[in-house]
């Protein structure tokens, strides 16, 4: 019994820049492959350790979560969106709820758009932690990034818990506001939680950041010229590690965040070790943001619009609502053509277009680079396969 | 030169001699190995912030006994793809070799199998064998994973030997003989890792490579390759590997300890009684193993072409350098002083490039693009 069947040998005859004859391999990477985050698999064909060809594939997950929201009610398919981004549930979550309540015209009160802002950015630290721990793991850090990493991702977990009786997937957030009021001790179990994290940025910072192979390893890896990520529909972090600065929070403010102070951080190269300086820096403005919040909001008030109706009916309409996501634009679009239930909707998950740019980065790379710039794209499955 | 013996042997019958002193470094052995993984699963916990095993007895002591256990009546699988002789003896012949260096390390003065005249040497030639067992593991298994394990394995430690060998030579030609055990007499008043630090990085590095640990374990490298060479192995040849490895790191920081760290003679001599020798070569040894479970803990890999050109490109150059600058201080006879004084700079030298690399500007990878522009042929 051979591995290499003789129908999927290639031969390369001087067709590389070396003179020998080679063999073309095809390496199976994942679905069940601790570097692919989750049930990703792409078939590797190498030439020696050098990638020719990269082919994903994707759809190990799929729940068909546009067909099931059309057929629950607006406020019950909340549930789903929170499990497409699974590591930042309360981003998606937030992004239905705001396109239904531009769809609809709901008035959301003030307090609770603080409170869904800072529980987003929340969201968005944890989901960057998550990247950290995991890039590092692929770089090869034995997991001791994954630990720093989780460290502070177990303290925002606990703080969402008390919040909303739910670690991952809350569903805290409701149609015209949030379930329920913060608990009495949050802003200063949040102001501790937000020193911790800064502590935790900048442990990561000084465990990999500086450190000799790591960037030697990640430097000139893969680089992205602006020009590059657009026509290959980049957003999120890798559009801005090529130097753009364009996050949906300051070019299409939703929700409160014109109000709000923050920078957007952006690379100059677009290459891997880019994409993990945006994402630190991001998640440090992130801190600044949610500190704002604590300082400016409304200390008492309502959090759910009182005048909602039984049940939610929508005439007509379409609405295409455009957010950051962790991961760059997640926008959501619904068409609503009566009744409970919207007729048509979609997601544009950032992940999934930011994957398929995968092979374009691959090609030409070692097979150890394949990894890590995968790793650098921050996939998560649930919003790739939906 | 005065000429050291392993003492008389025991019962005045020499072969039954040797059959005790094999049993006892075995039984040893085995015992180092299995505290060896739940010391690195506790060291490195501790890095990282975490218990590590706790459940198994006070603090999970018998954790590494419970593994082992585990391992041995765990069903062994051979893959239908895999070469049947060549995958079922691989683990043994990646092991055997590490035995066999074992057998002339002086443990304390006269503590060990056997002495030889030419030990440095004889720990050259067999621990250039292992490389054997670990190629037959990555061709046998039938496993695409494997074999890219397993030639990165090839490569890269037949590249590092030649580093490693040079420089253990460089200290050789300070010590002026092979004899393992007259190397440690030698340093009873100052250890070589402060007459030839140079040397000692050399060493060092180039043993991290041998022993694939982190940030050169590349032919195991877990988020990429699964395991390498030993992906498709189970039970209890899944352990001989596992043995393998932590018995040449123990046999290795043993043999570091020995000829740059001054032995069981350093501060003492052979002054004080073989309990106290025997002690300073468990706490020297323990002292590089910590070392390689904090380096792994904590630095990344690097990638295959970065790790050869390192070994090519510098490290042969720098020890090759060593030796020749060795040989003209020996032959005119100039002081050791300055020797080390020259060493010192170098040493410092190399690590100081080592660390001047991670600040260069960005430069595109050598092959990023290369396909893309030719156009891309899918197959």
């Amino acid at each position: 019994m051979t591995i290499w069947p003789e129908e999927a040998i290639v031969r390369h005859r001087g067709e590389t820049e070396f003179d020998f004859d080679t063999v073309d391999m095809t390496v199976n990477v994942g679905p069940q492959h601790p570097a692919t985050h989750g049930v990703f698999r792409m078939l590797l064909t190498v030439d020696g350790e050098v990638v020719v060809d990269c082919e994903p594939y994707i759809g190990y997950l799929h729940r068909g979560l546009e067909k099931l929201s059309e057929n629950a009610d607006y406020r019950q398919a909340m549930g789903w969106w929170d499990r497409t981004d699974y590591l930042a549930g309360l981003n998606c979550e937030g992004a239905w709820c705001m396109a239904v309540e531009k769809l609809a015209g709901i008035e959301v009160p003030e307090r609770a758009e603080y409170i869904r802002v800072i529980m987003m950015e929340l969201s968005r630290i944890n989901s960057h932690f998550m990247f950290f721990g995991a890039f590092g793991a692929d770089v090869g850090s034995f997991g001791t990034s994954f630990t720093y990493a989780w460290r502070e991702r177990e303290r925002i977990y606990d703080l969402f818990e008390e919040v909303a009786g739910d670690r991952m997937f809350p569903t805290y957030f409701r149609i015209g506001g949030v379930t329920m009021d913060l608990p009495e001790n949050f802003e200063a179990r949040c102001r501790w939680l937000l020193g911790s994290i800064r502590q935790g940025l900048e442990d990561l910072d000084g465990l990999l950041t500086g450190n000799e192979v790591f960037v030697e390893r990640c430097r000139g890896l893969s680089p992205v010229t602006p020009e590059q990520a657009i026509n290959w529909g980049l957003t999120g972090p890798l559009l801005r590690a090529t130097g753009i600065p364009w996050d949906i929070r300051k070019v299409e403010p939703y929700s409160i965040y014109d109000r709000l102070k923050f920078e957007i951080p952006v690379g100059t190269q677009g290459d891997v070790f880019d994409r993990w300086m945006v994402r630190l820096a991001e998640a440090y403005q992130s801190t600044k943001i949610i500190e704002q919040c604590l300082d400016e909001m409304p200390k008492k008030g309502l959090v759910l619009n009182p005048n909602l109706p039984k049940t939610l009916r929508i005439d007509s309409g379409e609405v295409y609502f455009r957010t950051e996501g962790t991961k760059g634009e997640y926008s959501v679009y619904l068409m609503a053509r009566g009744g409970n239930k919207p007729y048509r909707a979609k997601l544009r998950s950032p992940s999934f277009c930011n994957l398929s740019a995968l092979r374009e980065m691959v090609i030409g790379n070692y097979v150890a680079d394949a990894i890590i710039i995968l790793g650098s794209l921050d996939i998560v499955l649930g919003e790739v396969d939906k | 030169m005065t000429e050291l013996q392993f003492g008389e042997p025991w019962f005045g019958i020499p072969w039954l001699d040797a059959v005790l002193r094999i049993l006892i470094v075995v039984g040893v052995m085995t015992f180092t190995v299995i505290y060896l993984t739940y010391g690195e699963r506790k060291v490195v916990a501790r890095f990282q912030m975490r218990l590590g095993p706790m459940r198994t007895g006070p603090y999970g002591i018998f954790q590494g006994i419970a593994d082992a256990l585990k391992l041995l009546v765990k069903e062994d699988v051979r893959p239908r793809a895999a070469d049947r002789w060549v995958f079922e003896f691989a683990p043994y012949a990646t092991f055997i070799p590490v035995f066999l260096v074992l057998l002339v390390l002086p443990f304390a003065r006269d503590w060990g199998v056997r002495n030889l005249s030419l030990g440095l040497f004889y720990v050259f030639a067999i621990l250039g064998l292992n490389i054997v067992g670990i190629l037959m593991a990555g061709l046998g298994s039938g496993n695409k994973y494997a074999l890219l394990g397993g030639v990165r394995a090839a490569a890269q430690m037949i590249s590092y030997e030649i580093p490693l060998v040079v420089s253990l030579l460089a200290v050789a030609m300070v010590a002026g003989t092979l004899d393992l055990n007259q190397i440690a007499l030698n340093q009873a008043d100052r250890p070589y890792v402060l007459l030839q630090p140079l040397a000692f990085v050399i060493f060092f590095t180039a043993m991290l490579s041998e022993l694939h640990r982190a940030p050169f374990d590349i032919p195991v490298a877990e988020s990429e390759i699964v395991g390498g060479y030993f992906v498709e192995y189970s039970g209890i040849r899944w352990s001989m590997f596992q043995l393998a490895e932590y018995a040449s790191l123990w046999a290795f920081s043993i043999f570091g300890s020995v000829v740059f760290l001054g032995g069981w003679a350093f501060p003492m001599g052979d002054t004080w009684p073989w309990p106290w020798q025997l002690f300073l070569t468990f706490v020297k040894s323990l002292g590089f193993i910590l070392v390689v479970m904090w380096v792994r803990a904590t630095m990344p890999r690097l990638r295959i072409d970065q790790l050869m050109n390192f070994c090519w490109k510098v490290l042969i150059e720098v020890s090759f350098a060593l030796l020749i600058v060795n040989g003209l201080f020996l032959y005119y006879g100039w002081p050791h002083e300055l020797l080390a004084l020259v060493n010192w700079a170098g040493a410092i030298a190399l690590l100081a490039f080592i660390g001047a690399r991670g600040a260069r500007k960005a430069r595109v990878s050598q092959y990023v693009g290369l396909y893309r522009r030719e156009g891309v042929t899918a197959p």
